[in-house]
């Protein structure tokens, strides 16, 4: 498949905005099933808040440079009962919405005790609407996982591994940049981070490397043979009917070759998961918010060639019928 | 219920491309507006077809078999391009089972096309809608056509007779006929989508003379040519006399 760019940017930064938005929510919530009066500021959570805003918004602009009339974007909410994107495209605005909410009451000190429970915890509710705001975080990923997820006529995408990467590899960024926030504000909250950035990149790339084995082993979808119903032995394509270029050609086919793709998937695997991981591993032991900026700027980098790797690698049933031009 | 549908005959279709160039004239200048060419006339051009003929070769050279292959839209009875579609913009209609694209709701997503394992979506970059076959539906309801021209354009132009148009579920129709009799197909069926197109399988239809269908087996005399001919006066009898 063409990988194009404004999708590979949408996907990438509002994973970064929603894993961020999952890191401040899960950072909150550290503290509040600790044993420790320790808390962190509202205004930490209210800037994280606005960091991961800031990211959703970058995509959400970027998904409008994917339509061609952007305009009629709003319509996509029509159909939210039988497209994922139609669901994906409602999510995000609420995701966003939830983010600003969950950072205005922070910012605020909006703080009333909804429910206290036998063991003395509380619920507030500010850590009540961060548990709204993470769920449709997560319903985001998998919104935009099953996009990819439930086309069919593309194996490499077609499988529960699409939904489970988005997931992760959004959540490992999120929690990279927490960390590099976390300690670049000096936050009790650093060690936590680096520490599940550290576990929620290498469980992503656990993940994405059984796609990768996956999808080598994966068998063609259909035969030339049942595209066309001439069950020959021998049947091959003498002409797509045409000598120019058309949508069909040009949207299906993945730029570069193999050997681009397996050196781009090392690339990403270098970039988004084991330079992070040794960056986030040396700047938890010996400290230094550079090492964890560095960690998150290297793992965007690679996320998004890894995101470029995943629409080129798509191979769709449709190019049974555009083998040749003559 | 209706499915309206094209049967293509693939024993008779000779890859001429008038359907091709037929489609493009009719729809280009149809009420959804122009299927848009970039540098037309120029190299490399680009344009949006509902239709394409591809031609495809089975055996060994010599011993080869070509297969020319006309594709469009099969107008799916389980269309999984509809719904994906987060607008609504592509649609199956009720009445007739025919799959259009509101072109005032597309977004050009291109997501339907993704869903479509037979590409028989264009998108057309220019106007920014995703484009497809609409069997021809300002034609075949135009009732200031003569009724017999109420046929999609393709149908019409094709000058060797592969192309039917008709109710596929109407069990009495010549396309469900014609699927019946003859063998009718649907393109990859196990993506469980229930194309309403069907083809039709190429066919040899060979002549076997037997040398008893040359020769007479019921000539009295094994003799083929003139028998005598004996005098007027004389008695004359069939097989035997050339009277």
């Amino acid at each position: 498949m063409h990988p194009a760019f404004s999708v590979i940017f949408l996907t990438t930064l509002i994973g970064v905005g929603q894993g961020l938005l999952l890191a401040l929510v899960a950072g909150q919530f550290y503290f509040v099933i600790g044993a420790t009066d320790i808390h962190e500021s509202g205004a930490f959570y209210g800037l994280g808040s606005l960091i991961a805003v800031a990211f959703l918004g970058a995509g959400l602009v970027s998904s409008f440079f994917h339509l061609a009339h952007p305009e009629r974007g709003w319509r996509a909410i029509a159909r939210w009962r039988t497209s994922w994107l139609s669901r994906e495209v409602l999510l995000l605005p609420a995701v966003v919405g939830l983010t600003v909410i969950y950072g205005a009451v922070h910012w605020l000190g909006w703080n009333p005790v909804l429910v206290t429970f036998t063991n003395l915890k509380a619920l507030d509710l500010t850590m009540a609407t961060g548990f709204v705001a993470a769920a449709a975080s997560v319903l985001l990923f998998v919104c935009t996982g099953m996009i990819y997820a439930c086309v069919k006529f593309i194996r490499e995408w077609a499988s529960p591994l699409t939904v489970i990467n988005y997931l992760l590899m959004g959540g490992a960024s999120g929690f990279t940049l927490a960390a590099a926030y976390a300690v670049m504000r000096d936050s009790a909250l650093g060690d936590f981070f680096a520490g599940s950035a550290l576990v929620a990149t290498l469980t992503a790339a656990v993940f994405r490397i059984a796609a990768m084995i996956r999808n080598r082993r994966l068998a063609p979808p259909a035969t030339l043979r049942a595209a066309i119903g001439v069950h020959h032995a021998d049947v091959r394509q003498v002409t797509q009917g045409f000598m120019g270029r058309a949508f069909n050609t040009q949207e299906f086919a993945s730029p570069g070759g193999a050997a681009v793709r397996e050196l781009l998937s090392g690339l990403f695997l270098a970039l988004a998961f084991v330079v992070p991981a040794v960056l986030l591993l040396v700047g938890w032991l010996k400290g230094g918010a550079a090492l964890f900026a560095a960690a998150f700027a290297c793992q965007y980098v690679g996320l998004a060639v890894e995101r470029w790797v995943f629409f080129a690698e798509g191979r769709h049933v449709q190019n049974l019928y555009y083998q040749r031009a003559a | 219920m209706t499915q309206l549908a094209l049967v293509i005959d693939l024993n008779v279709c000779v890859g001429c491309h008038a359907c091709v160039t037929s489609c493009k004239e009719w729809n280009t200048s149809g009420y959804a507006g122009p299927m848009t060419d970039e540098n037309p006339y120029a190299a490399d051009p680009k344009g949006v077809f509902f239709n394409r003929v591809q031609t495809y070769e089975a055996g060994c050279f010599p011993k080869t078999e070509t297969v020319h292959f006309p594709k469009s839209c099969l107008h799916c009875e389980d269309p999984p391009c509809v719904p994906v579609c987060p607008t609504g913009a592509s649609y199956k209609r009720k009445e007739d089972g025919i799959v259009l694209v509101d072109y005032d709701k597309c977004i050009g997503c291109k997501y339907c096309s993704w869903s479509c394992p037979y590409g028989a979506r264009e998108f057309d970059a220019i106007e920014g809608v995703m484009k497809k076959c609409t069997l021809c539906v300002d034609r075949i309801y135009d009732e200031s056509l003569p009724e017999e021209r109420r046929k999609p354009a393709c149908v019409l132009a094709c000058p060797a007779g592969a192309r039917l148009f008709g109710d596929v579920h109407d069990a009495d129709s010549e396309v469900s006929t014609a699927i019946r009799e003859n063998g009718g197909f649907q393109l990859m069926p196990e993506m469980g989508t229930k194309p309403g197109n069907h083809y039709l399988p190429r066919r040899k239809t060979r002549l076997h003379i037997h040398e008893d269908e040359l020769v007479r087996a019921d000539n009295p005399l094994k003799i083929e040519g003139e028998l005598p001919k004996p005098e007027l006066a004389e008695p004359s009898l069939d097989d035997v006399t050339s009277w």
